[in-house]
């Protein structure tokens, strides 16, 4: 274990008391709503608010415990924010080296090394640009590469994908998992975007109101919602298979048909608010649509969560109106319908 | 000064009567209220003065109010030369006292103001901090020359040559050869007088009449005398209440007015 | 400046205060230009006291602009950024010099940097240095009363600015003087350069306090305004055409310097 953190934070009306620990090389996800106090936690963690209690100790050394504060810039450490906050006054080449510089790395030394990770995230050759000049998705690889540049034993990610488009999350979520799966430090993900903790973490912490409600593998989060708000957020049905253009063909047997492009060894990921459950099977447009029997369901406020057996595992939500004029019940035989729009796919 | 009410009235309507009996009319009058043949005068009189002349204006200015209910009297106390370009400039005013004839001849040459009359003349004092810094020392007997009183080295405030004051100090320090001895040339007396206070500069020529009160030690000096300005008056040619102006300037040649001049440390013209 | 809305109509309710602002801005101005006695420019620009007193208008403005610069941003850096208890008194405390009236200003500058003041009489017995009546004297007094806009001007700007960068700084291994330098200098450097202009023209304009704490004496302590306004004294033509001069110098000092500003802005 590489990183340990208890942290107790009161800031206004959030209370704050969190223990996470991240191994060499894990990626943990902290997933939860607005307000949680996950950024509070990264903020913790990269020593730019001072916790009130508890403590931090990252590769044995303590950069928090009581009465001792390491100040963030001795800390060793990359973090990424929402926007890619790159210096605007700066090149993109002098932002990716600004942390080698400021920990005395000579000049011609650091615009190598920021040459060279410029090259690992793709934005060889614009080094000279300035970021504004960027698109959305470059400019928040330059702040991955400015980040890791540095080879930090902890790397923050602090919602790192929500600022852009759908098109361009997905690119730069398969290439962060590409550079995670590569990085030999700690990760902490910060997001409330169930598909990036999915697609992203080894592990899941789930987060409501400053306080741990659920911990682990982003599959057991999805299979044994623990609250309502974990079942919606993280409820999601997710499909290893193999792309093979705009259709996935799902590990386990069956097709999805998906939006995007998709080759080699991919996971379909499907919302169980985007699954619409009929009694007879449904007319015309492009749909996945499949068979399936209701194997359980269970009431979540006002919606019930449906296990569908069959050729392709589901789950899906229906409102507690819905189920009962459906008379749906345990073994009931229904088709099962996703729009390839609502299929969010991305690499494994 | 105190003089006795009764006095007071009697001196003002026999003023009062002689400027009556001139030329014009008396202006803006309402009516016959004080009976007899006292002229009410009413309305705002508006009087332009050099600064130096505040506090005798000021009780001038209340003597006439008092003895004409309807009448207000109206100041503007400032830089002669401030007044005289506010004149030219076309500012609206009754009378104006200058503190020496060269602003008066501005306002004259604008074809505002006919004859002026002198009233007063103010002489320069050598004035210095109460702790006098500089150890100024007046000789034992007679009048000293500002050369006597003048150390090499000493830390001198006057006024600027383009205001009266200045212009009276260029003059007595080229009597005595000093012209190189002022430190700070000011835009006005009370800019002298602020530094002499404050005690940051060993003397200042300033005005008699601005160290009358003695709360500013002061030398006299024999070449004041030779360099003294000398305070015009006049009413201006487009008086809106021409017959108040008559009878301000009136007062302030009177005796009365010769002796409140006096009092406050003027000299005759 | 912003290209997007280039040749979007003004509103009406806009437009019309906005022009009679200008006007009131520029008319003034345009009656000093038509008042002016063209004939007597040369004679005037030629006397030797007036060069002299432009030269040190000139001179004395821009080294109270350095001062406030070296003062002014580390003052609006702990205004905008320390959490200090006092802020508040203290940010009405530093903006005092911009109610206060100069002259009254130049008294108390007096009472503190005179020789007879707190810290003037310690400096002239100890080393035997008297400051008013000196150029030094006209380039405090201009400080005092410029800085203030210089301060304020920087702290909008370090307000406006996003503070995240400095995080991003922090946790890139900048220490806070480090980050200050590199990042947060360079992010409200147009505020700083808006505030630099602002503070040099009040000090070239600045008056008050200049003539109460530095006097005036022709050389030394004598600024432009100085003379302007004892021209005015005696000579008003004169005194036009020692405006107009200041004008015409001032104007194209800025007009440079934006150009030459704006040229790295677009480069950027």
């Amino acid at each position: 274990m590489s990183l340990h953190a208890s942290v107790a934070v009161r800031r206004g009306t959030l209370d704050l008391r969190l223990d996470v620990e991240v191994a060499d090389g894990e990626v943990l996800a902290v997933l939860g709503p607005n307000g949680a106090g996950k950024s509070t936690l990264l903020r913790v963690l990269a020593g730019l608010l001072p916790p009130d209690g508890g403590g931090v100790v990252v590769d044995g050394a303590t950069w928090d415990c009581d009465g001792v504060h390491l100040a963030a810039h001795r800390r060793s450490l990359g973090m990424v924010f929402q926007d890619a906050l790159l210096f605007p006054h700066l090149s993109v080449a002098d932002n990716v080296g600004f942390g080698l510089r400021t920990r005395g790395t000579a000049k011609a030394a650091a615009r190598a090394a920021a040459a060279a990770w410029l090259a690992r995230v793709g934005l060889e050759g614009m080094g000279a640009r300035r970021p504004g000049e960027l698109s959305g998705g470059q400019a928040q690889r330059a702040a991955l590469a400015r980040a890791l540049v540095g080879e930090p034993a902890l790397l923050l990610l602090d919602e790192p994908l929500s600022a852009l488009d759908a098109r361009t999350r997905l690119a730069v979520r398969a290439e962060l998992r590409r550079h995670l799966a590569d990085f030999r430090g700690s990760t902490v993900l910060v997001t409330h975007d169930p598909v990036d903790a999915m697609a992203l973490a080894d592990r899941v912490v789930v987060v409501e109101d400053g306080r741990l409600v659920q911990e682990g593998t982003p599959e057991e989060i999805a299979r044994r919602p623990r609250t309502d708000y974990v079942a919606r957020l993280v409820g999601l049905s997710l499909l290893p298979g193999t792309g093979e253009g705009r259709t996935v063909r799902v590990d386990g047997g069956g097709v999805v048909a998906v939006a995007e492009e998709a080759v080699g060894a991919v996971f379909a990921a499907v919302r169980p608010e985007s699954v619409a459950l009929y009694l007879s099977r449904p007319e015309g447009s492009p749909r996945n649509v499949w068979r399936a029997t209701v194997a359980g369901a269970t009431p979540h406020g006002g919606t019930v969560r449906c296990d569908l057996a069959g050729e392709v595992p589901l789950v899906a939500d229906v409102t507690a109106t819905a189920f009962a004029e459906l008379g749906l019940t345990v073994g009931a035989q229904v088709w099962a319908a996703v729009k390839a729009s609502e299929v969010a796919v991305y690499a494994r | 000064m105190r003089v006795p009410p009764a006095f007071l009235l009697a001196s003002l309507l026999t003023l009062s009567a002689c400027g009556s009996a001139g030329d014009a009319p008396p202006g803006g009058s309402e009516g016959d209220r004080g009976g007899g043949t006292l002229p009410t005068l009413s309305g705002t009189l508006t009087v332009f003065a050099a600064a130096s002349l505040t506090d005798v204006f000021t009780d001038l200015g209340e003597q006439l109010e008092a003895q004409h209910p309807d009448l207000e009297v109206q100041f503007n106390f400032a830089g002669s030369s401030a007044l005289a370009g506010q004149l030219t400039q076309g500012a609206p005013a009754d009378v104006f006292a200058a503190a020496d004839e060269a602003q008066m001849a501005r306002v004259a040459e604008a074809g505002l103001a006919g004859d002026a009359e002198l009233f007063a003349s103010n002489r320069l004092m050598l004035a210095f901090p109460a702790d006098n810094p500089a150890g100024l020392r007046k000789p034992p007997s007679g009048i000293p020359s500002l050369g006597e009183l003048l150390p090499e080295d000493l830390t001198l405030a006057v006024c600027a040559p383009e205001v009266p004051c200045g212009a009276a100090a260029q003059e007595v320090l080229e009597q005595v050869g000093r012209t190189d001895a002022p430190d700070t040339y000011e835009e006005d007396v009370r800019g002298v007088l602020t530094k002499v206070q404050l005690g940051e500069v060993d003397a200042g020529l300033v005005y008699r009449t601005d160290v009358m009160s003695g709360e500013i030690p002061a030398f006299a000096f024999a070449e004041s005398e030779a360099a003294q300005n000398r305070y015009p008056v006049a009413v201006l040619d487009d008086a809106p209440n021409a017959a108040a102006a008559r009878a301000f300037t009136d007062l302030l040649l009177s005796e009365e007015g010769r002796r409140a001049l006096t009092d406050a440390g003027f000299f005759e013209p | 400046m912003s290209r997007s809305r280039e040749g979007a109509p003004v509103p009406a309710p806009l437009l019309v205060p906005a022009a009679i602002g200008v006007l009131f801005l520029t008319l003034p101005l345009l009656g000093l230009l038509v008042r002016t006695p063209w004939s007597q420019l040369g004679a005037q620009l030629t006397a030797p006291g007036v060069g002299q007193a432009l030269r040190l208008s000139l001179v004395s403005a821009t080294l109270a602009t350095g001062l406030s610069l070296l003062l002014g941003v580390p003052l609006a850096w702990v205004l905008a950024r320390s959490r200090a208890r006092g802020r508040t008194v203290l940010r009405a405390l530093v903006t005092v010099p911009l109610v206060l009236p100069p002259v009254v200003g130049g008294v108390a500058l007096f009472l503190v940097l005179g020789r007879q003041g707190v810290v003037g009489s310690w400096l002239d017995d100890a080393f035997g240095i008297t400051i008013p009546f000196t150029t030094t004297a006209v380039v405090i007094a201009e400080t005092f009363v410029a800085m203030p806009f210089l301060v304020i001007s920087v702290e909008g700007a370090l307000r406006a600015a996003d503070a995240r960068f400095e995080d991003v700084a922090a946790t890139l291994g900048a220490g806070r003087w480090t980050t200050f330098r590199s990042v947060t200098l360079p992010l409200v450097a147009p505020g700083i350069a808006a505030g630099a202009v602002l503070c040099w023209a009040r000090a070239l304009g600045e008056f008050g306090a200049t003539i109460t704490f530095a006097g005036n004496f022709p050389g030394t302590t004598q600024t432009m305004p100085l003379a302007v306004y004892l021209a005015l004294q005696r000579d008003p033509d004169a005194a036009i055409v020692l405006s107009v001069l200041l004008l015409g110098v001032s104007l194209a000092t800025l007009l440079l310097l934006r150009d030459r500003w704006l040229g790295r802005a677009g480069a950027a």
